[in-house]
């Protein structure tokens, strides 16, 4: 079963987005994700000083499989990339939710939010995803 | 739903992420393709190949049958025990299917191949058997281990009595040999040593399971992709089909011309491309700049050469960089540039393995 964890919010895309007390968020890909791409070989970030609107797609991860498309969670300036990522993609595949951070964004006035789930809105919809 | 092997229930107690290949419900991974590969660079792996089709020739006649059918030439299987690649082809010269061939007895061969082209394949060999009075027999009776990896041959033997190991151990490269139930053959699609064996199905499972517990990493087909793709080994269905013929497959050298008597369907089409030359030619690329992955149906921009488009493509995790092949213009030079994504990265033009026995061949 994939790990969820319950301070986070999610969207249906599989994007993850943890939101700091400063007016800013991380975001990366979910557990689930990563699992269903398989080992991750390339990661491409968007710039810093980017501006992002929700549901824009805003960066590419590579993996043996195939290359998909991530969709930006919220709107917002970016302010950080994990560069890491560049010559480790695969801790994206190891700590999803921790060293495999993708972006961090400085939210948009009002939040500029797409549509995010919590943790149990979005088991519920892995676990329909699975049916 | 697909076809099952007879390992399907073990694929999943073992964790495996199934995947459609060729109509069978097949292994994917069992948790990192990645992994998988590095264990037969490094060390062993098991793989689940019973989708393969097995079909056993048997006659007085069988090998005037397959003198005629297979673009390679059976006469330079001397003797009972030797195994030879080569193509079926359709007489346009396209390739109907890439097969192994082994010679059992005088008299008797088998043939094995891809899963995804049994049917067309049979259809085919029956179709052309009749006249030389042969019988084909398709052994869906067995299924098939490939186990690849430096230590591959060593583990195996350690599963046997010793005399059987011996027997074993004493197959040259391309041999093969009844070994009890058995029958084990020194090749594989890995660019490793290894065996390949050949058993009655009800006993896979327990091979399986004997050959992880002696150390062998249980692998799928994701592995088994970017492990033939590093050394240079063709996909049936990816890099040739019935509308391309061997010569702009690399597939060249398993094409017998000699002696000039053999008259194998495809011969005279084959003649005659390679009187006017071939347009097109398969190449390795080896991608130069970051930004991505080569992959399958991509374009190659060969200047002043024309178009082309990989095959076959994906990230190698010996070079740990991306690599492909190619079909492109014969008069390709050593540079390409591949859209990838909507941008032209360089590629250098290789020419294949990337990766054999462990090493780097490329840089």
């Amino acid at each position: 079963m994939s790990n969820v964890p319950a301070e986070l919010e999610y969207t249906d895309a599989h994007e993850w987005i943890r939101r700091l007390p400063d007016g800013t968020a991380e975001v990366g890909i979910t557990d689930h994700a990563q699992h269903a791409l398989g080992d991750i070989v390339y990661v491409e970030l968007p710039d810093v000083g980017r501006t992002l609107s929700a549901g824009e797609a805003c960066a590419v991860v590579e993996s043996v499989k195939s290359a998909s498309d991530v969709y930006a969670p919220v709107s917002g300036e970016v302010i950080a990339r994990n560069a890491a990522l560049e010559t480790a993609p695969e801790a994206i595949n190891q700590d999803p939710y921790g060293a495999g951070w993708m972006l961090r964004v400085r939210l948009a006035p009002g939040g500029g939010d797409a549509k995010t789930l919590s943790a149990a809105a979005y088991l519920d919809l892995l676990s329909k995803e699975s049916d | 739903m697909g076809r099952r092997t007879a390992l399907f229930d073990l694929h999943r107690t073992l964790g495996a992420r199934s995947v459609d290949f060729g109509g069978w419900d097949m292994p994917l991974h069992y948790g990192s393709q990645v992994a998988e590969h590095n264990a037969v660079r490094r060390a062993a792996g098991v793989f689940d190949v019973s989708h393969m089709g097995v079909v056993d020739v048997d006659g007085a006649r069988s090998r005037a049958f397959l003198e005629q059918l297979l673009a390679n030439d059976v006469a330079k299987l001397t003797a009972p025990g030797r195994a030879l690649y080569g193509c079926m082809l359709n007489e346009a010269g396209g390739i109907i299917d890439d097969l192994l061939v082994y010679r059992l007895e005088a008299s008797a061969f088998r043939i094995v191949v891809n899963a995804g082209r049994r049917e067309a394949d049979l259809a085919w060999i029956r179709g052309h058997a009749a006249q030389f009075g042969v019988s084909v027999v398709e052994r869906e009776d067995l299924a098939m281990l490939a186990v690849q990896g430096p230590e591959a041959r060593a583990l195996t033997a350690k599963l046997l009595v010793p005399e059987h190991a011996q027997a074993a151990l004493a197959l040259a490269p391309f041999h093969a040999r009844p070994i009890g139930e058995w029958y084990v053959s020194r090749t594989g699609y890995t660019g490793e040593d290894g065996f390949e064996v050949m058993l009655p199905a009800g006993g896979a499972a327990d091979l399986f399971e004997a050959l992880r517990a002696a150390g062998a990493a249980p692998c799928g087909l994701g592995a088994r992709d970017t492990l033939r793709l590093e050394a240079g080994l063709n996909l049936y269905g990816n890099d040739m089909d019935e509308q391309t013929d061997p010569f702009e497959s690399a597939l060249g050298w398993t094409v017998a011309l000699q002696p000039v008597t053999r008259r194998f369907i495809g011969r005279d089409a084959l003649e005659a491309i390679q009187r006017r030359g071939s347009a097109r030619k398969l190449v390795g690329l080896l991608l130069v700049d970051r930004g991505g992955v080569l992959r399958r149906h991509q374009t190659v921009i060969a200047p002043g050469a024309g178009e082309g488009e990989i095959t076959s493509g994906g990230f190698s995790p010996t070079l740990e960089r991306s690599i492909a092949f190619a079909r492109v213009p014969a008069a390709t030079g050593t540079e390409v540039e591949v859209d990838v994504r909507g941008r032209a990265l360089r590629a250098r033009v290789v020419k294949p393995p990337f990766v054999r026995h462990g090493q780097p061949l490329v840089s």
